[in-house]
């Protein structure tokens, strides 16, 4: 059964009379590879955060085309900062096969398959946690593909990289999306942003701000708001 | 004094000639104590996973309940035990009251609070580590506890040791339902009260020597441990 559409309506978060996402109003359609944009403390994080299912709704509703079990099976996260778990590279990336019950052996054949595919080969049996910074985002993103999810959220996967190791991390994505996987990803890195996308979201101020597909958010934003973001002014 | 250096040399020559009450009331000591130190690993361990992992109405006066249980003392612990096993006592017709099982018993009593303790204090820094990552897998409440024991296990390993080191130098309660009873109830710590009662320094010493030795290899494998798991190796 397929995933998507996702259905957002009135979606908000917050806590004791305080909010800070939504209304969010969101439709995203079974194609393509979706960006996330806005300014520092938009939202881009939170509204990422509560489409997975992180984030508990405080209103509104949130639904899959497919019963919601069946739904948090097939997506995978990528955060902001890696969460690596305290076990070898190799463990790490076996750990969603495991979970899904495959054997050992299997799994780890399964996962070295993958660290060659990301380059982390020679690195399978050392400590995650001894990983650089860009060795860490591959393995969390070669963690989060390993069980094929039908949906990928990530989370400024490559903030903290060069030039280089981003370059690296959208060939994986775009082997991905090639090979069926609906991405949802949120950057600050403009340049990316246009390389990547087939739609954009911007957010702002905790709201959906404008959602279009990507030339016409490049060439003509709808908004002034938009327009200013992608001049690089600072916008409130 | 030169009682003492008399009492010394002889102590040091029990322990080199592996004297057969000495050796015996070693190995029933260990015996006893590691028996307890995996009952309650059994116990805390999962117990503290559980209590990192969710969140229940609860949670927070059971953690209460435990600390609060370290500081029992282990003499009323011992008391307690004794009521309960005592032939009039609602299990005493189990008789087992003055065997080894009895200060297993005792011995779990005491030790499962810190364990639990120490190894909740890890996993739950441990667990906010995790967290984010686990629920996003979809994992099942099991599956957590499991990831918990099994990451974290050079923690819960120093929290098991803690309870070996308390359990092993432990007197009062063990005295009270164990009734330190030559070749059957007889360790380690009841022994050497029994002997500097009597002025048997000789073996008083002796048995002190390897309690002290036992203790002394706890303590540096949990000092080992706290650096490997500083430096980021587990
Ligand atoms: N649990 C929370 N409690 C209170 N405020 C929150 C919470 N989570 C997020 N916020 C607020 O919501 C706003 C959006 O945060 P979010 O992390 O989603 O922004 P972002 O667009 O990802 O920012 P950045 O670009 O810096 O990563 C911020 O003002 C933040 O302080
Ligand atoms: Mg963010």
């Amino acid at each position: 059964m397929a995933l998507l559409p996702l259905k957002i309506e009135g979606a908000c978060l917050g806590r004791r009379g305080r909010r800070w996402i939504g209304p969010v109003d969101l439709e995203l359609a079974g194609q393509g590879t979706t960006i996330v944009i806005g300014p520092n403390g938009s939202g881009k994080t939170s509204l990422l955060r509560m489409m997975h299912g992180l984030e508990r709704l405080r209103e509104g509703s949130l639904r899959w085309s497919c019963p919601l079990e069946e739904a948090r099976r097939k997506q995978a996260f990528v955060f902001q900062t890696p969460i690596m778990m305290r076990r070898s590279v190799l463990d790490n990336l076996a750990y969603p096969l495991r979970l899904g019950g495959m054997d050992r052996k299997a799994a780890q054949a399964e996962a070295e398959a993958w660290l060659d595919r990301v380059d982390l080969a020679p690195a399978a049996r050392r400590d995650a946690l001894r990983l650089s910074g860009g060795e860490r985002q591959k393995l969390a993103l070669a963690r989060a593909l390993i069980r094929s999810p039908e949906v990928l959220f990530l989370d400024e996967p490559c903030a903290a990289l060069d030039g280089r190791a981003t370059r690296e991390i959208e060939a994986i994505l775009q082997g991905a999306s090639t090979s069926g996987t609906r991405l949802v990803m949120s950057t600050h890195d403009m340049g990316q942003a246009r390389r990547l996308a087939d739609e954009v979201i911007f957010v702002l101020g905790g709201r959906v701000h404008e959602y279009s597909p990507a030339d016409r958010f490049f060439d003509q934003p709808e908004t002034p708001q938009a327009s200013a973001f992608l001049r690089g002014d600072i916008v409130e | 004094m030169s009682d003492l250096w008399l009492g010394l040399q002889q102590a040091v020559w029990l322990v080199i000639t592996l004297n057969g009450d000495l050796v015996e009331i070693t190995l029933r000591s260990l015996q006893v104590t590691l028996t307890a130190l995996v009952v309650a690993s059994a116990l805390a361990l999962p117990l503290a996973a559980l209590l990192a992992v969710r969140r229940f109405r609860w949670r927070r006066s059971v953690i209460a309940v435990l600390n609060a249980l370290m500081g029992l003392p282990p003499v009323v612990v011992g008391l307690i035990v004794y009521v309960t096993l005592s032939r009039s006592g609602p299990l005493g017709v189990l008789g087992l009251l003055f065997t080894p099982t009895a200060m297993v018993i005792a011995q779990v009593i005491i030790i499962v609070p810190l364990i639990a303790s120490i190894a909740h204090q890890s996993l739950r820094e441990l667990w906010s580590d995790y967290h984010d990552l686990l629920i996003s897998m979809n994992t099942t409440q099991r599956q957590r506890i499991a990831t918990l024991l099994w990451d974290g296990r050079r923690a819960l390993l120093t929290a098991a040791l803690a309870g070996f080191g308390r359990a092993i130098g432990e007197v009062g309660a063990i005295m009270v339902v164990g009734g330190n009873i030559d070749h059957a109830t007889r360790v380690l710590t009841t022994a050497i009260a029994l002997e500097t009662g009597k002025g048997e320094f000789a073996m008083a010493l002796a048995l002190g020597f390897v309690l002290i030795a036992l203790a002394l290899l706890v303590n540096l494998a949990i000092h080992w441990l706290g650096q490997t798991e500083r430096g980021g190796r587990w």
